[in-house]
């Protein structure tokens, strides 16, 4: 029993060093000079303001903005110090109560489409919380439900709000792996400078 | 289902397979202690190791002497673990001021840790220092892979060996300080060290740095209609802790959401390459395995059972959420899959993903136990949801843990050789050693002790107060959540139905217990039965040797495992998942 304790304490010591410290030590220098940008968060700085990070997601509800996912982070939607989903199961009445509040929020921020999408039925994406509550994305079929809105509320042009939305869609990896997306930030942020 | 979804899954299935090979043979040439290239790097750190340890690596253990060190070194990782969380207010590297750790939580992680469990009763970015992510849960996310490979391979010494060789002392299986050592050395740092710079290319964060502030473009106000203007980004080393957590079926995120999480896993590519780390390991073992014991189509066989089992439920679950959820259609959501529209059930997943990576890695993390998630299992859709369930009620033999799942299977394995040769009238053998009744009465106590530790403690959750009182979600799948929360921790996984609120004293216990069991009363009788074997003769293959490397064994043990699972669970499974998918 006792002989063991030596070879068990020193190894611990020994692995908390090695791939407690050290392991994290070097990878961390390594990230650092070879991806200095994605180790540090992917940040968006423009004149010195740290706008965001392309990977996380913010809130949206204004009209003139696309928006994103729902997210069930507390106490405010896209709490990047505290991602969560909603864990509301598939039978849970209130999973129910939040698709139909965001239908109606949606439906009600675009009054004068209604002709054209009040039955129409919306991409599932958009009425839907995300996993991690900080979902950057957007469906393709997404966009483009917002994009009449947006062009509305922003005096511009369908083709031109049209023209940003492909800019920042992403295809699948090497046309195989995940799925077709548009970032919802990035693309926000684009059409403010625009307009 | 779509052409896409099929092709992803098929293409992630087969760089799997191709992947086993050349890192199961050179993990035969570690524990065989082969040389290998990294030894003029490796060789003079673990030689110098031993000698701070006052280790003598030629030293063989008897499989008692094996048991107690191995428990002892677990039992001091679980120590300091438990102690770092509660001084971790007191210790450096705590940019955000994180307090301790409350005792039963620390209890709960510590013992999760130490498992290989990593159920996570806390979220990451609001509970843990720098520090203790470090120094704690690395170190335990790879020390306690490295436990379970050191058994597994303790068990397979114990078939090749015998008391006619001279490989060894009679009733040798190694020496667990040795094994430990180079699995973590040969085996798992290079891995890790290259996945998380992968990963880190991709956007995965790997800072010391405190979390940063953003302003918002759209500000908004909080539920107190208090203005909100920026967004708080928590950082932090993820990258390297991720790469482990994957690579050793830990589980155990560095963020609430863990592979859900933008900077946990943020591209297509990133979820791909952390996939592949789940079943890597467990998929190449069975290689090592057929190498050491000199047969290679014994492991080939053990996998093929594996991945027709896997491939068939990961179908399953992507059907299931590929179908929707019925009540929202009925609202006006399209959950139809277009080129545009990824569709499905998304409740709780991500864009990125979508559907086909959702199913596929909910499916391999609850095969292997590893128990990460990239998709909120709690919102799955009742059949979707109880995939995952089934593949932990497998006793985590798919694939299952590092080490644990392959020596879990060949528990199996020696059930089936058991029932096949009682049907056929000869006496068992597997490998040349032949199956008595003490091998039986272990592999029995080895089958049984799971269910009975998961569906005790989930009867006692819902006949007591504390049980029910932070059930999320109403109805049949809130049982469901007590029933996956037991089923997980009593199988060494980490993944949970998340509403439910773990972290209370209740479950921090009875889920520490859980994990406990489930880790050493498993361990040890494995190694009482290796000690057993390795005492035995090699009988020489006869015309009445059951041969188990063909098509029909791996049929017939594929069918031993549903058998036994179907028989433990159904019962439990009827009340929550089918019962609500009926009400569907």
């Amino acid at each position: 029993m006792f002989k063991h304790l030596r070879p068990a304490i020193v190894l611990l010591a020994l692995f908390t060093l090695i791939t407690g410290v050290l392991y994290p030590l070097i990878v961390t220098g390594l990230a650092q000079v070879i991806f200095p940008r994605q180790a540090n968060g992917s940040l968006i700085v423009r004149n010195g303001q740290t706008l965001g990070s392309e990977l996380i997601g913010q809130q949206f509800d204004d009209p003139a903005y696309f928006w994103g996912r729902l997210s069930a982070t507390g106490p405010v939607p896209y709490n990047a110090a505290g991602s969560s989903g909603s864990n509301l199961g598939p039978t849970n009445p209130a999973l129910e109560d939040a698709v139909s509040a965001r239908i109606e929020a949606l439906r009600a921020a675009d009054p004068e489409n209604t002709g054209r999408t009040l039955f129409a039925p919306i991409p599932v994406d958009l009425v839907t919380a995300s996993g991690s509550g900080l979902d950057p994305h957007i469906s393709v079929a997404a966009a483009l439900y917002q994009l009449p809105r947006v062009a509305q509320a922003r005096g511009m042009s369908e083709q031109a709000v049209r023209a940003l939305v492909d800019e920042y869609t992403q295809d699948r990896t090497l046309g195989l792996f995940g799925e077709p997306r548009v970032n919802v930030l990035l693309l926000n942020l684009a059409l403010d400078e625009v307009q | 289902m779509t052409l896409n979804g099929i092709l992803q899954i098929a293409v992630y299935l087969a760089i799997l397979i191709l992947l086993a090979r050349p890192l199961g043979a050179f993990m035969a040439r570690v524990y065989n202690g082969e040389r290998t290239f990294l030894d003029w790097l490796l060789g003079p750190v673990e030689r110098l190791i031993y000698r701070l340890a006052g280790v003598d690596p030629a030293q063989e253990m008897n499989w008692k002497t094996y048991a107690v060190a191995m428990q002892i070194f677990n039992l001091l990782g679980l120590v300091v673990v438990y102690a770092l969380q509660r001084l971790q207010q007191v210790l450096p590297l705590n940019p955000q001021g994180m307090a301790a750790v409350s005792p039963d939580s620390s209890f709960n992680t510590a013992v999760s840790f130490a498992t290989n469990t990593n159920w996570q009763g806390y979220g990451g970015e609001m509970t843990m220092s720098y520090l203790t992510q470090m120094l704690a849960l690395t170190v335990q996310n790879f020390v306690s892979a490295a436990t379970g490979m050191a058994i597994l391979v303790a068990f397979i010494r114990a078939l090749i060996r015998s008391p006619q060789t001279s490989s060894g002392k009679a009733g040798g299986l190694g020496n667990f300080w040795v094994d430990l050592t180079r699995t973590t050395l040969y085996i798992l740092l290079p891995l890790a060290l290259i996945l998380s710079l992968a990963l880190v290319s991709q956007g995965v964060v790997q800072t010391f740095s405190p979390y940063q502030t953003a302003n918002l473009l759209q500000p908004t106000v909080d539920g107190s209609g208090n203005p909100v203007t920026s967004q708080l980004l928590a950082l932090g080393p993820a990258a390297s802790q991720i790469a482990i957590k994957q690579l050793g079926t830990n589980g155990g995120g560095f963020f609430n959401a863990n592979s859900a999480h933008p900077f946990e896993n943020p591209t297509p590519f990133s979820n791909l390459l952390e996939m592949l780390s789940i079943l890597l390991i467990p998929a190449a073992l069975c290689y090592t395995f057929g190498k050491m014991v000199g047969d290679t189509r014994q492991g080939w066989a053990l996998l093929a059972a594996m991945t027709i089992l896997l491939a068939v439920f990961i179908f399953g679950t992507y059907i299931a959420e590929a179908a929707g959820n019925p009540r929202l259609a009925a609202l006006g959501a399209d959950q139809q899959t277009t080129s545009l529209n990824p569709g499905g059930n998304m409740e709780g997943k991500e864009v990125r993903f979508g559907v086909p990576n959702s199913a596929l890695w909910a499916t391999a993390t609850t095969a292997a136990s590893n128990g990460s998630v990239n998709a909120m299992h709690d919102s799955f859709t009742p059949l979707g949801g109880l995939i995952p369930l089934v593949m932990m009620h497998f006793g985590e033999v798919i694939f299952g843990g590092v080490g644990s799942g392959l020596y879990g299977m060949l528990i199996f394995v020696i059930v089936a050789v058991f029932v096949a040769g009682l049907m056929v009238g000869r006496t068992p053998e597997y490998l040349g050693k032949k199956i008595e009744a003490y091998e039986m009465k272990m592999a029995s106590l080895l089958i049984l002790i799971m269910p009975l530790t998961v569906l005790f403690l989930t009867a006692l959750a819902v006949i007591t107060t504390p049980g029910k009182a932070t059930v999320y979600n109403p109805g049949p799948h809130g049982f469901s959540e007590i029933l996956y929360a037991f089923t997980s921790q009593g199988n060494n996984n980490g993944s949970a139905f998340a509403g439910l609120s773990a972290n209370t004293p209740f479950y921090n216990l009875t889920g520490g217990i859980a994990m406990l069991i489930s880790r050493y009363w498993l361990a040890v009788p494995t190694l009482a039965l290796a000690g057993s074997l390795a005492r035995k003769k090699k009988v020489p293959a006869s015309a009445g040797t059951l041969p188990t490397h063909t098509p029909l064994f791996i049929a017939w043990l594929i069918a031993i495992v549903l058998i036994v699972a179907a028989l433990n669970f159904i019962p439990a499974l009827a009340l929550g998942p089918i019962v609500e998918h009926l009400m569907l």
